[in-house]
């Protein structure tokens, strides 16, 4: 579905990306980790379209993303910044309605009401929609946020293109049982058919959450493939140079990463 | 339950739309009254009946009530276009201000604050010290073809340069631009300086009288070239509502959630500085309408755009009259310069919001 194929990046003379192909599909999580500086972040930039590649492209649908219009774009992918500077005192409904932006003039308000409200729900904070923004703690906020850009990318009656979420280190400020009920809901999300991708940080949450881990190191796909072939001891010494044995999570059956 | 909460809450957003409509009517309400009052009131009094008689006498309706001719001639040629000028930059420089402050993501940015109305003053003041008495000896008329030209140039040109110095590969840093702007004020602030210094006491004093702001001396001739520059720009920010709302989750996030953002940004920088620029070189620099106005609304009404935007024409354009109204009535006969009035309830107002922001943590 959406299809990155030698993708090529330079900032400032530095080569970020060096030909990175990926392929996110409906129904999947896929879960990007590396070590710091590997590109994760442009990675995921480049597909959501905010940034242009010097060199490969992206398609979406066999399309590429240049030729998407914007409006029509935003309702299949919806992008979870990593973080988010909001000083204005807006509501929490109104911060989840800006998420709807993209359906202005084919939605209606009451509508884009029930959207954002059962988005709310979904990630369970309804009880925060008239709260102001600002004043919410770090971990609501994350929520708020991912009710945004879920109603951004919520399923329309007559169209079943399935979405795609993509989460920038979504787990970043978050305590320990909100890291875990924010993958477990993007897991829940790719059980309903969005093609989902998790730029994370930790290795072993990706191992639990993940139908795919891709690991870029020095601007190149390292490795990518099931979660027991891309989380081995080599692989990981060598992209995080870090001496680690992988065991067995003692209840799930995936591989559970230890630093030595 | 807590579904029940949402839908309750999609309710208020309901009763909000409702005090919305509401606001807007009684700020255009609170515009006629202020306008009626402002155009009456003075050394000649006109009562709101005999202004309205006096207009439907111009279009040809028999007069409602008796007036002397010279109440004719004051309304007409004085106090109507300086009633409209004051409607005029109020709504153009608060529709400006809540723009920026939109595109800054930064409730405290002010048309003053990335150098548009410094570079907007640097160029009339050149055009008074320069082209008038000094070196040139232009005649007067051509001074006042001028002045508006060289304020919009000036104004314009700063923008220009900000955006220049700010933005690369298409791409705008708000932080840049910011600080681009302080450098600029103070490179314009020291031109200024050195036009003082150099220039003779006529010169110095209508300079002075300038700087200070004022909406004395306003002829419909000079109202006509330079309305369409404050009223397009304040009719047609409103239309970026949307977008601004969503600037203000970061330039990122808009894009993402579909928004044309470069686009968006390039239309709202020329719309700020063509209504800072005309209505600088009309008035002089008249500061704090672009800060205090939009807070208010944000204050009473939220920051939403849709809304935010013409409440905020309407507000600056009822203050501006008041405003007006308050200087060239409280020193009879002298006038006090306007800028100094909005000034000093702008100044301690900017404080008391400095003050106010640090004590909710927010800096």
């Amino acid at each position: 579905m959406l299809n990155a194929s030698d993708l090529h990046f330079t900032r400032q003379g530095n080569a970020i990306l060096r030909g990175v192909d990926l392929t996110l599909e409906p129904a999947e999580v896929t879960a990007l980790i590396g070590p710091n500086g590997a590109g994760k972040s442009t990675l995921l930039h480049l597909l959501s379209g905010a940034l242009t590649p010097d060199g490969g492209r992206v398609t979406l649908d066999g399309r590429p993303l240049a030729d998407w219009p914007r409006a029509d774009l935003a309702r299949r992918r919806a992008v979870l910044p990593q973080s988010l500077e909001l000083t204005f005192p807006f509501r929490v409904l109104e911060v989840v309605l800006m998420g709807r932006s993209a359906y202005n003039g084919r939605s209606s308000l009451a509508h884009d009401l029930d959207v954002a409200a059962a988005a709310l729900e979904e990630v369970d904070a309804a009880h925060l929609a008239e709260r102001i923004y600002p004043t919410l703690s770090g971990g609501e906020r994350q929520r708020v946020q991912l009710a945004r850009v879920m109603a951004q990318i919520w399923p329309e009656a007559g169209d079943h293109r399935p979405g795609i979420l993509l989460l920038d280190e979504p787990t970043n400020n978050l305590d320990l049982t909100h890291q875990h009920r924010l993958l477990a809901f993007a897991r829940r999300l790719a059980e309903g058919g969005v093609a989902v991708l998790a730029v994370l940080h930790d290795p072993n949450l990706a191992a639990l959450y993940a139908d795919r881990l891709v690991l870029l190191a020095e601007g190149r796909v390292q490795s990518a493939g099931t979660v027991d072939s891309v989380l081995t001891a080599p692989q990981i010494e060598r992209a995080f140079k870090l001496k680690v044995a992988i065991q067995r999570h003692p209840t799930r059956d995936c591989p559970h990463l230890i630093p030595l | 339950m807590a579904v029940l909460a949402a839908r309750d809450s999609a309710g208020a957003l309901r009763g909000q739309a409702a005090r919305a409509r509401l606001a807007l009517m009684l700020l255009s309400g609170g515009l006629a009254v202020a306008f009626l009052l402002s155009v009456g009131i003075g050394a000649v009094a006109i009562s709101p009946l005999q202004v309205l008689s006096i207009l439907l006498e111009r279009v040809g309706i028999a007069g409602l009530s008796t007036h002397e001719s010279m109440q004719e001639t004051v309304l007409l040629a004085i106090r109507l276009p300086r009633a409209c000028l004051a409607v005029l930059v109020g709504a153009a420089l608060a529709v400006a201000g809540a723009s920026l402050q939109g595109l800054f993501r930064n409730p405290l940015a002010d048309p003053g604050l990335i150098g548009v109305s410094t570079g907007a003053a640097l160029g009339a003041a050149g055009v008074i010290v320069l082209g008038g008495s000094l070196s040139l000896g232009l005649s007067a008329a051509w001074l006042d073809l001028l002045l508006p030209l060289a304020a919009f140039a000036g104004g314009l040109g700063t923008t220009l340069l900000v955006y220049r110095i700010a933005s690369r590969e298409g791409r705008t840093e708000v932080a840049t631009m910011l600080l681009a702007g302080i450098a600029l004020n103070a490179i314009a602030a020291a031109a200024i300086g050195l036009l003082i210094f150099i220039s003779d006491d006529q010169a110095l004093r209508d300079l002075n009288f300038w700087l200070l702001g004022s909406l004395g001396g306003i002829t419909w001739d000079r109202l006509l070239i330079a309305a369409p520059l404050m009223l397009a720009p304040a009719m047609a920010l409103p239309l970026l509502a949307r977008p601004l709302n969503g600037l203000l989750l970061g330039e990122t996030e808009a894009l993402h959630l579909g928004f044309d953002v470069e686009r968006v940004k390039r239309i709202a920088i020329l719309l700020t500085a063509l209504a800072v620029g005309a209505s600088v070189a009309l008035t002089g620099v008249i500061g704090f309408v672009g800060l205090v106005v939009p807070h208010l609304i944000r204050l009473t009404l939220g920051p939403d755009h849709r809304l935010l935007l013409p409440a905020s024409a309407l507000l600056g354009a009822i203050l501006l009259l008041l405003a007006d109204l308050l200087a060239r009535t409280v020193v009879l006969p002298a006038e006090l310069p306007i800028g100094i009035l909005t000034s000093c309830v702008g100044g301690p107002f900017f404080l008391w919001l400095l003050l106010r922001r640090r004590g909710l943590g927010l800096w």
